[in-house]
């Protein structure tokens, strides 16, 4: 990966594959602290402890069509390499945690890209699951919250040319717009 | 800056025009975009972007275009399953422009891209 943000897609598609039905992702700076962190969190299937001990080794999916699982051990090295913490929690039934902290000046740390195309994909391609989006950096915050959208749109779809085209101005102006081109 | 204010004048605008889009038929095309890991690393993202703004653009309503799960040919991702007369074409190793090409050859003109499919790759 190149950039954070399709590691965010990645990690994102995990919880849609685990059923989820909300998931939240989180994407807080702070620049006087030289610290960035991304979270994903879902109420999907969970993981139950053995599972998970062994789930960012690269070995480990599960998968049938293939024997190797790359997302989690790919986001791990991404924080990791760049003066930064992974973190994952998960409870079989309940939903799954997963954060990665990062220096932001480091030499090696990833830029975020396109974080705003990989929210418009997520939200607008899921029609059955719920994403809270938050971006917060110091003092300034913004969010998007699918179930506040869909309350308003009724039964119009959020991938309607028209929503879309809103939404993809929305997440520029309320997410986006917050870090700038800083991260 | 955008509201969800804003949103509501504009459902309440598209509520009070007919749809007609809801007429998608039997000639549906349905188009698959792989969006496991391997495929998002190989660029599945600016293909899948690239079908939909071509859509868009072409007015296609008889198509509909999703994201799908790992296809198992990480070697040939970025992979498009066109589903169209009842038969499963798979595009492989795929670019955005490809998969424009695709949409205007394929979809509109019913002319599969031939030396993009799956056989000859
Ligand atoms: N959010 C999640 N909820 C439940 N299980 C998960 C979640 N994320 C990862 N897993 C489990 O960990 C495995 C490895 O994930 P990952 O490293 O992304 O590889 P892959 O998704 O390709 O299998 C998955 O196959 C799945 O069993
Ligand atoms: S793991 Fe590569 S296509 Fe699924
Ligand atoms: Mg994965």
């Amino acid at each position: 990966m190149r950039e954070l943000a399709l590691n965010i897609l990645d990690i994102a598609e995990n919880s849609l594959a685990a059923g989820a039905k909300l998931i939240g992702i989180s994407l807080t700076a702070d620049f006087d602290e030289d610290r960035m962190e991304i979270g994903i969190t879902d109420d999907g299937c969970g993981m139950d402890k053995d599972t998970l001990a062994r789930v960012t080794d690269p070995f480990t999916t599960s998968r049938t069509t293939r024997s190797v699982g790359m997302g989690l051990p790919l986001f791990k090295f991404s924080a990791e390499s760049a003066g930064g913490r992974f973190h994952i929690e998960s409870e079989k039934g309940k939903g799954t945690s997963v954060t990665a902290e990062y220096r932001i000046s480091h030499i090696d740390r990833m830029p975020l890209g396109d974080f705003g195309g990989v929210v418009l994909q997520l939200v607008t391609m899921n029609q059955g699951v719920d994403f809270r989006v938050a971006v917060k950096v110091g003092k300034a915050e913004g969010v998007l919250d699918t179930r506040e959208v869909r309350e308003i749109l009724g039964d119009v779809p959020l991938d309607a040319p028209e929503i879309r085209a809103f939404l993809r101005d929305y997440i520029q102006e309320n997410l986006v717009s917050i870090y700038g081109g800083r991260l | 800056m955008k509201s969800l204010e804003e949103l509501k004048a504009l459902r309440d605008k598209m509520k009070s025009q007919t749809d007609n889009r809801a007429v998608a038929g039997t000639d549906e095309t349905v188009i698959k975009v792989g969006m496991a890991t391997c495929g998002i690393a190989a660029g599945a993202r600016p293909v899948l972007t690239a079908l939909l703004d071509e859509a868009e653009k072409r007015q296609l309503h008889n198509v509909s275009i999703s994201q799908t799960g790992c296809i198992g040919l990480c070697r040939l991702e970025p992979i498009v399953e066109v589903f169209r007369d009842g038969q499963k074409y798979t595009y492989v190793l795929m670019t955005p422009e490809k998969a424009r090409r695709m949409i205007v050859e394929h979809v509109v003109n019913g002319n599969p891209c031939q030396e993009y499919l799956i056989g000859e790759n």
